[in-house]
């Protein structure tokens, strides 16, 4: 089977470097999950355009491409908001009191975890231990780590992130 | 590279470091990175810099990996350059202290900012972090500097692979990941097996909640890794590795990307290592978020570009692993464990633990705990000395209440078994395990319901959807705990937890689902009473639930053990 690699399906730069990414992995099968990875971090998330083409770049069955997209965690199908606060909900945050972290930023945002504000501004994740347990409870603003976190700090960023808009 | 030029570089790694008079470590890992001790120091570089004309001294300020005690960050340790042992370390350092702190060289430390933590390091025998927060992790010449690559040199130049495996056989490493199998023998049935190609993976998909050892190696020591690594390749006849990395890691994933690159350069990974027909190179994969792919087949799956789903074993990764090849996998801290007993020898470490479990175990000690931090102990450290000694007791006046271990797979171990010299075995005997060693503290405020129903939300969450006792009985478990947290669960809901507690942990496909219902059994095994007292009376005595906590008086007396 020899077929030729699809088109770029833009002139969007970014395109180039996942290209780059599968080229580096002689466009093998195998090249996958390392491609997606790419294709999260340049752009931020994995849309429809895009899942598609590193399929038909790698040979991989779309069936596969969608259950490797949607089996793992990092991978987002949706685009984040502009800021995105996230809240480390492994064991030593939790028995620190993450719940309660959490329940507050859900109160504040009108928002559920996993989920974006309408205006596009705020995202709420959550995280399975970020590995950084000894500065227990900790949330990433954006993507810096802050630890021993208590609610007001969490929910002054989250206002001046709101006023910011 | 021989033995001779890896000696020069050590000396001159070393003259280096004796040629200033003092040095300033400063901890770079993540804990310590989170208050900006990346900022802090450029301050006391800029400062030493500027006080040197002035004293006539040298000062070298460096970036190191953890020095264990994360909650007391950022961390810097200062003092004479010759002499490492002796200088002072400090806690809570912030860039107002940066003057205070270089003016003090060479005369009386601050006073103020010292961290009198003589109890905390009592009892630790650093063999894995043995140079966590004493080199820069990025310098590779530090590293050889302390030791490093002498045991590869030592293995390909003078020992066999079959000499190699012996000594590890003897040395009575077991896998650090929590299983806790014996190193030596899966390290023999990958060399006996049959394969033009054979792969070693090095497992850091470190996704046990609560757990940060291995991040912590990676970014304080990772040629250690690399050079552990390695000489698994020369014993078991691999010419590839692979590292797999969470990406929630990108401080791990950075320091390690640049670790193989000097490796490289130095000609200690790739063709013709050491100047023998031997080579070796590692990759690193990154992982994608998904807790089952710290099993070994679901690992493998993922690295091939697949869901990360476990297969039914026989055959063994050792004999069918990674592209059908016979494939090697350990843990980080497994591997980090190779290089000292190559080194030093196998009776050396086998002469350190208890008599199934050799040699040290680095925990992560967290929650309700004083001095939270990383923790190298030997094995055979009864569990009071660890929390109470080193770890500081619980805080604010509070009462210990368990100490949960093995993360998901694992259970909580209440007070009454706090005498128990940590083992593999002894760990399991009381319903936990010793898993990668999360160590998390929990006090009066915590409900122990409460706390197995996060744990089988988490299983519920992370289950892969493979096998159906898996998929369907965590998520029926956790809504019959949901039942009982909200006081609306009957006697026969608790019966029928017991069940399916009983069928998951039987008939699951892999270990995740096996072991799922570990925090429940666990729990009911030292905790009824708390069961028993949101079913009967809808009583939550650390009024975490939502049935709420009710006054003692509304209770009676007789129902309600202490």
């Amino acid at each position: 089977m020899n077929l030729a690699p699809p088109p770029l399906p833009s002139d969007d730069k970014r395109w180039k470097i996942v290209n780059g990414t599968m080229r580096r992995h002689g466009f093998a099968r195998h090249a996958l999950i390392e491609t997606l990875h790419t294709v999260q971090s340049s752009f931020g998330f994995l849309d429809d355009v895009a899942i598609r083409f590193v399929a038909q770049s790698l040979h991989v069955p779309l069936s596969q491409a969608f259950g490797v997209a949607t089996f793992y965690n990092h991978f987002s199908l949706k685009p984040a908001g502009k800021h995105t606060c996230t809240i480390c909900l492994g064991t030593a945050c939790y028995i620190k009191g993450a719940d309660r972290l959490m329940a507050e930023a859900e109160k504040r945002l009108k928002i559920k975890a996993g989920h974006t504000t309408p205006d596009g501004n705020i995202s709420l994740m959550t995280a399975r231990c970020v590995g950084a347990c000894g500065r227990a409870p900790v949330i990433l603003e954006d993507s810096e780590l802050l630890g021993l976190v208590e609610p007001g700090v969490m929910l002054e960023q989250l206002e001046r992130w709101a006023a910011h808009d | 590279m021989t033995s001779e030029e890896l000696l020069q570089i050590a000396e001159e790694a070393n003259a280096d470091r004796e040629a200033s008079d003092f040095e300033v470590n400063v901890c770079v890992a993540l804990g310590c990175l989170s208050q900006h001790s990346d900022k802090l120091k450029d301050t006391l570089t800029a400062e030493a810099a500027a006080a040197s004309p002035r004293t006539g001294k040298r000062c070298h300020v460096r970036g190191t990996g953890c020095m264990g005690l994360c909650a007391a960050g950022p961390l810097v340790r200062v003092g004479s350059a010759a002499d490492a042992g002796a200088q002072t370390l400090y806690a809570g350092v912030r860039e107002g202290d940066v003057k205070a702190l270089i003016e003090s060289l060479g005369g009386k430390p601050v006073e103020r900012l010292t961290a009198h933590l003589d109890q905390y390091f009592r009892g630790q025998i650093p063999i894995v972090l043995e140079n966590s927060g004493y080199i820069d992790p990025e310098k590779i010449d530090e590293y050889i500097g302390r030791d490093g690559y002498q045991a590869l040199i030592k293995a390909l130049t003078e020992m066999s692979p079959q000499t190699v495996i012996e000594q590890i056989s003897k040395s009575g490493l077991r896998g650090r990941g929590g299983g806790g199998y014996p190193t030596g023998l899966k390290w023999s049935t990958v060399a006996k097996a049959v394969g033009a190609q054979k792969y070693v993976i090095c497992n850091a998909d470190e996704g046990d909640p609560g757990a940060f050892m291995d991040r912590s190696v990676l970014e304080s020591d990772p040629q250690r890794v690399i050079e552990g690594m390695a000489i698994a390749g020369y014993a078991v006849g691999a010419s590839k590795g692979y590292i797999y990395v969470r990406a929630e890691y990108p401080l791990a994933v950075t320091r390690m990307t640049s670790s193989l690159r000097d490796a490289r350069r130095r000609g200690l990974l790739g063709n013709n290592i050491c100047g023998t027909t031997f080579a070796f190179d590692i990759e690193i994969r990154l992982g994608a978020g998904a807790f089952v792919c710290g099993e070994e087949t679901a690992l493998i799956a993922s690295i091939e570009g697949l869901r990360g789903q476990p297969r039914p074993r026989p055959p063994y990764p050792a004999v069918s692993g990674l592209w059908g090849s016979p494939t090697l996998i350990n843990n980080v801290e497994t591997f980090a464990n190779v290089a000292p007993i190559i080194r030093k020898g196998a009776e050396w470490y086998a002469s350190i633990g208890t008599e199934k479990s050799k040699g040290t175990k680095v925990f992560a000690l967290t929650g309700k705990i004083t001095n939270t931090g990383l923790v190298e102990i030997p094995m055979g450290m009864p569990l009071r000395e660890i929390i109470f000694g080193i770890g500081g007791g619980v805080p604010n006046g509070r009462k210990f209440k368990a100490v949960q271990t093995g993360g998901p797979s694992g259970g909580c171990i209440p007070e009454e078994h706090l005498d128990l010299p940590i083992s593999y075995e002894a760990l399991i005997d009381v319903g936990s395990m010793m898993g990668s060693g999360g160590m998390i503290v929990m006090d009066d405020t915590s409900c122990m319901v409460n706390v197995a129903r996060f744990f089988m939300e988490f299983c519920m969450t992370e289950s892969c959807g493979k096998c159906i006792p898996c998929r369907a009985g965590t998520a029926q478990m956790y809504q019959l705990l949901t039942k009982i947290c909200d006081g609306k669960a009957s006697h026969a809901d608790l019966d029928l937890l017991i069940d399916l507690c009983d069928v998951v942990k039987n008939t699951s496909l892999c270990g995740l689902g096996m072991t799922a219902p570990n925090p429940v059994l666990s729990t009911l095994r030292y905790f009824k009473h708390e069961y028993m007292e949101h079913i009967d009376h809808q009583h939550c005595r650390a009024g975490v639930c939502a049935c709420g906590s009710k006054p003692l008086s509304e209770l009676s007396q007789a129902e309600v053990p202490a």
